[in-house]
């Protein structure tokens, strides 16, 4: 008998060897644990934990993603002057080092806590726990929290956001989602910033960077912003704006919302058995309603 | 480029598994990772010695199985294989398509070596 593909597992001994099932054994006396645990699962437990906070509070937390330079600061800078009243938001700045980030967004009035990350190219949902402690939420209707800049990493660790917004500068080319299907297939909205530039880029083709986007199995909708130009912005706040109304009425319905991350094949294999294990309340229900969810905003 | 960090949490949980299971220490370690889960497998090889040292599972074999990308049609239902960038259904070409398999990072099964020199006859 196959001991590798499962072949010799039946209906009639399989609950020997699922999780919990503590009979198997392999050949050579070892004792076998079947676990089908995401390997990212402490990370998880605790992203669950910082979104049920967020939910508790009534707040829509948004994750910005891009390469280094894409302009995320920038953006939060616009959002903060079309929002009318900074108390509204706050930030959580990710870098490798410096506060630079957190002085800009505390310079337009607004709270903001700067994680310097050392050496690490992303964010997690402890730093996000960590720094969430030294924010005062009350009043708050937004989180926005900028990841550190990478198209790679960032995408693999939920923080708790109910939303990932991935910006790609013009100035960046426009086969970027085809070169990083990860972090662009993460996004619930892909903003395409610095678009001023495109008068003078004859090589960044907005239609192809939409298409590149489809390419990778994302029906997530595209704006196009230039932030220090005010293009753009009026749109980009209304769909926060939506955003936050559609966690409003999640809220009074008793769901929540997790992005695209870490997606639905780790979900299926895994089935019920190892998400219950944890005991944890969570909601996950919400999961499978991000494409309709996607599409109904475009 | 964080597969040091994805390792560290791979020893926690073969800890936590150590324990719930009789302590012994960690012989083989099964992996499930698909192109999409932003992992890559000969990375997690060569950090899991470093990520092991010292730890319950310093020495153990890990075994990493590659998943397939598989989709699944929002529009016309067929289950295609496609591949990470370019993530259509093979029937109709849409793009409005779900990730069946691909991006997993999975922690499969872990193999201990117990205390007890009697291994039970499993038929």
């Amino acid at each position: 008998m196959c001991d590798t593909c499962g072949c010799n597992i039946t209906d009639g001994n399989r609950y020997l060897v699922s999780p919990g099932g503590r009979l198997e054994q392999t050949a050579d006396g070892r004792a076998a644990v079947t676990v089908l645990k995401g390997l990212l699962d402490a990370n998880d437990h605790q992203a669950a934990h910082n979104r049920t906070h967020f939910d508790a509070r009534g707040i829509l937390a948004v994750n910005l993603m891009s390469s280094p330079g894409a302009g995320k600061t920038a953006l939060l800078e616009a959002t903060i002057d079309a929002l009318g009243d900074p108390r509204r938001m706050v930030v959580i700045e990710g870098d490798l080092e410096t506060e630079n980030d957190a002085a800009r967004i505390r310079a337009k009035g607004v709270e903001a806590v700067q994680i310097a990350t050392g050496s690490a190219c992303h964010l997690d949902a402890h730093m996000v726990h960590d720094a969430l402690h030294r924010l005062d939420l009350d009043g708050v209707d937004i989180v926005f929290i900028e990841n550190v800049g990478n198209l790679v990493c960032p995408a693999s660790f939920d923080l708790g956001q109910h939303l990932n917004v991935t910006l790609l500068s013009v100035t960046e080319g426009d086969d970027k989602p085809a070169k990083y299907p990860v972090m662009f297939r993460a996004a619930d909205l892909m903003l395409l910033t610095k678009t001023d530039l495109l008068a003078v880029l004859d090589d960044f083709d907005t239609t192809k960077a939409e298409q590149a986007l489809r390419l990778v199995g994302s029906a997530a909708p595209v704006l196009h912003l230039s932030p220090r130009k005010g293009a753009g912005v009026a749109h980009w706040v209304s769909w926060i704006e939506g955003e936050l109304i559609a966690q409003r009425a999640r809220i009074g319905a008793g769901t929540t919302r997790r992005p695209a991350i870490q997606a639905e094949g780790a979900r299926l294999h895994t089935a019920d058995p190892a998400r219950g294990e944890h005991g944890h309340v969570h909601s996950h229900s919400h999961d499978h309603d991000h494409e309709h969810a996607a599409e109904s905003k475009s | 480029m964080h597969e040091l960090s994805v390792c560290q949490a791979l020893v926690q949980q073969l800890e936590m598994v150590s324990a719930a299971n009789g302590g012994g220490s960690v012989a083989l370690v099964r992996l499930r990772i698909g192109p999409l889960s932003g992992v890559e497998g000969p990375l997690l090889q060569r950090a899991f010695p470093l990520a092991t040292a010292g730890t319950i599972a310093e020495g153990a074999e890990l075994i990493i199985e590659t998943a397939g990308v598989v989709v699944q049609c929002n529009d016309c239902g067929a289950t295609s294989d496609a591949t990470p960038n370019r993530m259509l259904c093979g029937a109709c070409n849409s793009y409005r398509v779900r990730m069946v398999s691909g991006d997993e990072m999975l922690l499969e099964s872990v193999e201990l070596e117990t205390a007890d020199a009697a291994p039970a006859e499993i038929s």
